[in-house]
């Protein structure tokens, strides 16, 4: 079946290759100046606002966080509200790590995901084989149960007083973890670069594009021959292992590991900055938690209960007028 | 021996008037999310708005107990109404994701008005006084409040059955649950059917509320520190279902209370782990549809 | 001549609704057969027991003389047991030529790479758009499916079940709500399918039944009535009492 092909032939040269339907989809996945843009202002954020370089290094490591829900949530169609479990799973990981006489941050981050990923293996080989309400019960059980878990071994995990005691090395040997957040800020910047390469390629390969034919039907997918439950549960894993990293990097700058990394309210947190910024976009992230951190770093003078809300209303505005999150305005914009 | 009978009397009236809040707060949920297809996690608001509303009534007015709880419990079922009208119906059968995202927004939103109006303390709650007081059951002593919640909530969870078997409305809802396009072509006015559930649901949930406020406590906090029970509730029970998560209520009322009675150190999470164990046996709970 | 598709006794019970009762049919390489009967008589139910989507109560399926009665419907797919659905099952927001690659990339096996980009398998694309063109649907390569007119969607439907190199290629009613001026596009390209290819349609248009097929089984409650050439159920009375009179060859 696969003989000339009359529309595409006659047609050469560069300026043809944009006409040419088979060239342009081909080349979908090509890097575009545009994606430079983060990291750079990254970069520049970290000149223009020196006193600012721990808050830095919590919102990258958030970002991360957040980019991991959205390959779940975004482009598997997964919804979670458990995912703070992989979070703190990594955060104490790495924590107990360091408080038990091992600091080497690298080698704790992989150890964090390692054991993150497990976590995410086990529970999604159990939980996936639902859809809907059941679903999202028991994402929410799992992380509950959990958190249950940590608050009841005092003695491993410090219970509600958290995990104290935790000495991280410095990075090679080299750079130490200090008040200023200097070491922290490019740690997390370059980790998390590492993380949005990774979920990036997959997100672009035809793994990325079979999840998405999955989120949006998959009674079709099962009806082209995918393994549908394989492949959710390979990603659920990756997810897993990057939230686990995540959770990791803030337990190492920040020193101490509590409990909120793994309660309903650090995955309601999350979910919010992922909407803000917009679903499924592969850049949600990148908008919606600098957005939501910086404004809570302001509004923490202020009282904390209108922190909630504001952020309740501005949940509720999202969902009735602008469900693509920031990224979802631009596009409808730019279609105009 | 009689030690364990007597802990297992205590465990069993405790974790009995436990239950009976539950489902009260919860079986609304159940039937909104069964009926409607509408994951609503702010439904414990119903049930603080309610507690709220009783327990300022009778401090700041001194209205007695029944009569607070009535007003409170109508008051919170027509305000249920507006919510339903204007907000939810535009998500029922809708992506579950801006469900979750909403209600969660909600849930925030009315904590923050809690604190504002109310302060972060709990409310404390006076049962009337016939009602406090203990009563002695086989050598024990029992706050009398708890026994009346049993006997109340009994009284409620039967009347509720009553109704849906005998009345009409209750044929609606049932036909509605079971198959919605074929109630609609049978002339069910399912849009009304789905405003008086929905009323319903959140007027037993304002009683639960105010009747539980003894032990769900009522505080700024309330919708989210209870929000995993009430989903436990209906999702082990079977959405759509009523007896369900009466079921549920039970197995998790009582246990709860045993675990903790117990084996304290492990506080809840062997009840999340019995959960989470019927659900993956049973993802569509207990007396859910297959 | 060996059947491609065989099925022996197959059943189907709801409880007290019985949609399959001991359906005994097979399909040589190379068929164009066509499943017709009044609504209600199991058309679907049939099609979903052979494709996997619904389990059997009773009977067997094989495919290419394998068993395949236990297999899941994504292995059956993978034997080359192919469907398409009577209601578009797409994917709204994706491309046409999406829709084609990601079901090459599921046969050839490319989908479960997570780290190539898409694009790079070049092969699977060019596949995909050869597919497009023979089916006259190229120009409309990267626009979204819900932005076409129902007939090129129904199009797009078997363009996917193409990408799947089908043995046996079962089509479900695949001109059903088309319009009037779009539906020859359709008739057309089931003309055309390869010739090697068993082809099953359920149809209620008998035109399209009469012209398409060269064995015809005629379906009722859930039990075949009967089968043959098209001349021999045009002058079949019973077939004739199903329909009242209200359908036939014109």
């Amino acid at each position: 079946m696969a003989t000339a092909r009359p529309v595409r032939a006659g047609l050469s040269g560069p300026a043809a290759a944009s006409r040419d339907p088979v060239e342009s989809f081909v080349r979908r996945h090509r890097s575009r100046p545009l994606e430079a843009l983060p990291w750079l202002i990254a970069i520049a954020c970290y000149f223009a606002f020196p006193d600012y370089d721990a808050l830095g290094a919590q919102i990258f490591a958030t970002i991360l966080f957040a980019l991991s829900l959205d390959l779940v949530l975004g482009y598997a169609g997964i919804v979670t509200l458990g995912h703070a479990a992989f979070f703190g799973t990594g955060a104490y990981a790495a924590g107990l790590l360091a408080a038990h006489g091992w600091g080497e941050p690298l080698t704790g981050l992989c150890i964090a995901a390692i054991v993150a990923g497990l976590l995410g293996l086990a529970t999604g080989a159990l939980i996936l084989r639902t859809t809907g309400l059941s679903l999202l019960m028991q994402t929410l059980v799992v992380s509950v149960m959990l958190y249950e878990a940590a608050n009841k071994a005092r003695p491993i995990t410090g219970g509600d007083d958290g995990l104290q005691g935790m000495q991280v090395w410095p990075i090679f040997g080299r750079l130490p973890f200090d008040l200023f957040g200097r070491t922290a800020y490019w740690y997390c910047l370059a980790i998390l670069f590492l993380g949005w390469l990774m979920a990036r390629q997959i997100v672009h390969s035809a793994f990325g594009r079979s999840l998405v034919g999955m989120r949006e039907n998959p009674a079709r997918m099962h009806a082209l021959g995918a393994p549908v439950g394989r492949r959710r549960l390979i990603l659920y894993t990756i997810a897993a292992a990057l939230a686990g990293i995540a959770g990791a990097l803030i337990a190492q700058i920040t020193q101490v590991v509590g409990l909120s990394s793994l309660g309903l309210d650090r995955s309601g947190a999350v979910l919010i900055m992922l909407i803000i910024g917009g679903v499924g976009r592969l850049y949600g992230a990148f908008i919606g938690v600098p957005l939501y951190m910086i404004a809570q770093d302001r509004f923490a003078e202020l009282d904390p209960t209108e922190w909630y809300f504001w952020i309740g209303l501005l949940m509720v505005l999202v969902v009735l007028f602008a469900r693509g999150g920031v990224l979802g305005l631009v596009q409808s914009r730019l279609r105009q | 021996m009689a030690q364990i009978l007597s802990a297992a009397l205590s465990i069993g009236f405790h974790g009995l008037a436990f239950a009976m809040v539950l489902y009260l707060i919860s079986v609304g949920l159940s039937v909104t999310m069964g009926l409607m297809g509408f994951v609503n996690l702010a439904h414990g608001v119903f049930a603080m708005a309610g507690g709220y509303v009783m327990t300022g009534l009778m401090s700041r007015l001194g209205l007695p107990f029944a009569l607070a709880l009535a007003i409170a419990v109508t008051g919170v079922a027509l305000a249920s109404v507006v919510f339903e009208r204007l907000l939810y119906r535009r998500f029922y059968g809708g992506a579950e994701l801006d469900q979750v995202l909403l209600t969660m927004g909600l849930i925030f939103i009315s904590v923050a008005v809690a604190k504002h109006f109310f302060g972060s303390q709990a409310q404390a709650m006076q049962p009337p006084l016939a009602l406090s007081g203990r009563i002695d059951l086989a050598g024990r002593d029992f706050p009398a409040y708890r026994g009346f919640l049993i006997l109340c909530g009994a009284a409620l969870v039967t009347a509720l059955w009553l109704g849906l078997e005998r009345t009409r409305f209750g044929a609606q809802i049932r036909a509605a649950v079971d198959n919605l396009r074929m109630a609609q072509s049978v002339g069910i006015d399912t849009s009304l059917l789905f405003t008086f559930a929905f009323a319903l649901g959140s007027g037993l949930a304002a009683l639960g509320g105010g009747l539980g406020a003894d032990i769900l406590a009522i505080d700024p906090n309330y919708a989210l520190e209870n929000l995993v029970y009430f989903l436990i509730v209906v999702a082990v029970g079977g959405l759509g279902s009523i007896r369900g998560p009466f079921l549920a209520a039970l197995l998790l009322g009582i246990g709860d209370t045993a675990f903790k009675y117990l084996l304290p150190e492990f506080g809840a999470f062997f009840i999340y782990a019995i959960a989470m164990g019927i659900l993956l046996w049973r993802p569509r709970g207990l007396f859910g549809r297959a | 001549m060996t059947s491609l598709l065989e099925t022996s006794g197959l059943s189907k019970s709801f409880g007290a609704l019985v949609v399959a009762n001991g359906i005994d049919f097979r399909l040589e390489a190379g068929a164009r057969h066509a499943l017709i009967g009044p609504n209600g008589a199991g058309k679907t139910s049939f099609v979903n027991l052979v494709s996997g989507v619904l389990h059997p109560s009773a009977g067997s399926i094989l495919l290419d003389g394998n068993d395949v009665t236990a297999l899941p419907q994504a292995a059956r797919v993978k034997r080359g047991l192919v469907r398409t659905f009577q209601i578009s099952a797409l994917f709204r927001n994706l491309s046409v030529i999406e829709h084609v690659t990601l079901a090459i990339a599921e046969r050839t096996g490319v989908a479960g790479d997570l780290i190539r980009p898409a694009g790079r398998h070049r092969a699977v694309v060019e596949e995909a758009f050869a597919v497009l063109e023979t089916l006259g649907l190229a120009e409309d390569a990267l626009r979204p499916v819900s932005e076409l007119p129902y007939g090129r969607q129904r199009l797009t439907e078997i363009a996917v079940a193409l990408g799947l190199a089908p043995k046996v290629l079962l089509l479900d009613e695949p001109a059903a709500g088309v319009p009037a001026g779009e539906s020859g596009v359709i008739i057309d390209v089931v003309e055309r399918l390869p010739p090697d290819i068993a082809v099953l349609i359920i149809e209620h248009d008998m035109d399209l039944v009469f012209r398409l097929a060269r064995r015809i089984t005629v379906m009722v409650q859930g039990t075949v009535l009967a089968e043959g050439t098209p001349q021999d159920i045009a002058a079949d009375p019973r077939v004739r009492q199903v329909y009242l009179g209200e359908h036939g060859p014109r």
